[in-house]
């Protein structure tokens, strides 16, 4: 499968003459680790939420194998993780409610994320930032998931537990010739885990 | 600290029902004239004294509020049901009917609400209905403001948005997601708009404009006082005036402590 962004413009209502995004182009075929990184502000989280589909872009296109994904209905097959983990779950509701929502995610994954039983009773404000993005990731692991775009998912991890997640994200994208969109700051990380990396610019 | 504030409530609720009840079994002891025992002083048989007509002002007192309360409960009601439906139209059906709601909610807070609320109640035709429409048609701004910014700021929470991504359905995301956190915001603005409610009730009757003298409500009371309280007659306005405020002290009391339970940062603790 190709994820491709084309051409792609993107600017906040009201602020067409300062676009976030100019004529962006990209590709990611299953099974490729892409890298992204940038300047902070230079829209590597709007192209992220674009892709995903949260947005619609004024002009360009975002395709999954030739279908505008913000057009796809049901459980999208582009997930993305964010940044702050903390906002991705709702704080009313027990984990396994949310998780709930992810259908049918395997034992498995939840046992590789080391995500304990006993923290599915509990509320988003009694787990750490770290505990609750192993959640996001599982949830965003669904069987129907083809592409994961990481929006700088680890940062708030420390560096044991960095390298336990990216190295289970490798094997399983791996397994599930997954395309992965990997933004980070950390080049070294980038170096480690991606099969190309991606420059964006500032734009002046 | 939950267990206190659900006691707290519990007891609040009940003293509210009790004078609600009270005041209606009250009713026919509150319009009894006694003329052999006119401006009497608070006393073991009078508690609160008695008028110019020998009516019982504790009877006439505890009318006033019931009546009070149960117009506050029905205009809270209807305020806050316009306030929900207008917020959500407001941020869910487009920018222009949100321009025209968000219109509507600047005019009607622009006019100061005890002139809002006798003019209406005048064009209605005074009485209990027409204070009834007045307050319903004056309160409701403020909470479809808040209604509207929750609702707004709810549709584009990261995990509202997630929730739509993994396929769950529009409605089943507006319950789920949405519901439990608009209801705490309804339900205290509801409680909250009691106070106001009651207390513009008495003021627009004590001005003259609301319900009719005959009726044993607190503005009329008031507003009957004040000719006897130059000739030293206090205790005809400050028994009904103070348990006025009591009154509505309790209700906001009973508004914060909801608001406490139920907001999303303290819900756990």
């Amino acid at each position: 499968m190709k994820l491709e962004v084309k051409d792609l413009t993107f600017y906040y209502p009201g602020r067409k003459e300062r676009p976030v995004l100019e004529y962006f182009d990209l590709e990611i075929s299953s099974g490729e680790r892409v890298g992204l990184k940038g300047p902070s502000g230079c829209g590597k989280t709007t192209l992220c939420q674009v892709m995903a589909g949260y947005r619609k872009a004024p002009a360009g296109q975002v395709l999954l194998d030739g279908n505008p994904v913000s057009s796809l209905r049901g459980a999208c097959p582009v997930q993305m993780v964010w940044q702050h983990p903390e906002t991705a779950v709702d704080p009313l509701l027990r984990l396994r409610k949310t998780m709930e929502e992810a259908g049918n995610v395997e034992t498995r994954i939840l046992e590789e994320l080391h995500i304990e039983e006993a923290w599915m009773e509990r509320y988003p404000s009694e787990l750490s930032g770290g505990e609750l993005q192993r959640f996001c990731l599982a949830r965003a692991l669904r069987p129907e998931t083809k592409f994961l775009l990481c929006d700088e998912i680890s940062a708030m991890l420390d560096l044991v537990t960095q390298a336990q997640i990216w190295d289970f994200l490798i094997r399983e994208a791996d397994r599930r010739k997954l395309g992965l969109l990997v933004v980070s700051h950390n080049d070294a990380l980038l170096e480690k885990v991606c099969t190309r990396i991606v420059r964006m610019d500032e734009k002046l | 600290m939950r267990k206190k504030a659900f006691m707290f409530m519990a007891a609040a609720v009940l003293i509210l029902a009790a004078v609600t009840a009270g005041g209606i079994f009250l009713e026919p002891a509150a319009m009894e004239t006694d003329f052999s025992k006119t401006n009497l002083a608070p006393s073991g048989e009078n508690l609160f004294g008695t008028d110019w007509m020998g009516r019982d002002m504790f009877a006439r007192t505890i009318a006033g509020l019931s009546l009070s309360i149960r117009l506050g409960l029905l205009t809270a009601a209807a305020s806050a049901g316009i306030a929900l439906i207008l917020g959500t139209v407001s941020a869910v059906s487009g920018r222009k009917a949100d321009a025209v709601v968000s219109w509507c909610i600047d005019l009607v807070m622009g006019i100061p609400h005890i002139l809002l609320v006798i003019l209406i109640s005048l064009a209605c035709g005074r009485g209990f209905a027409g204070v009834a429409a007045g307050i319903a048609l004056s309160h409701w701004p403020s909470l479809a403001r808040v209604i509207r910014g929750e609702i707004i700021q709810l549709c584009q929470a990261p995990y509202i948005l997630t929730a739509e991504k993994m396929g769950v359905p529009r409605i089943q995301n507006a319950v789920r997601h949405m519901i439990p956190h608009l209801m705490p915001q309804f339900f205290t603005g509801l409680v909250l708009l009691f106070p106001h409610a009651i207390l513009h009730e008495a003021s627009v009757t004590f001005l003259g404009f609301g319900l009719s003298s005959e009726q044993p409500a607190i503005g009329v009371i008031l507003s009957e006082s004040m000719q006897y309280l130059t000739t030293g007659r206090w205790w005809l306005a400050v028994f009904p005036g103070l348990s006025l405020v009591l009154v509505v002290i309790l209700f906001a009391m009973l508004g914060e402590q909801i608001r406490r339970l139920t907001d999303p940062a303290s819900v756990h603790e």
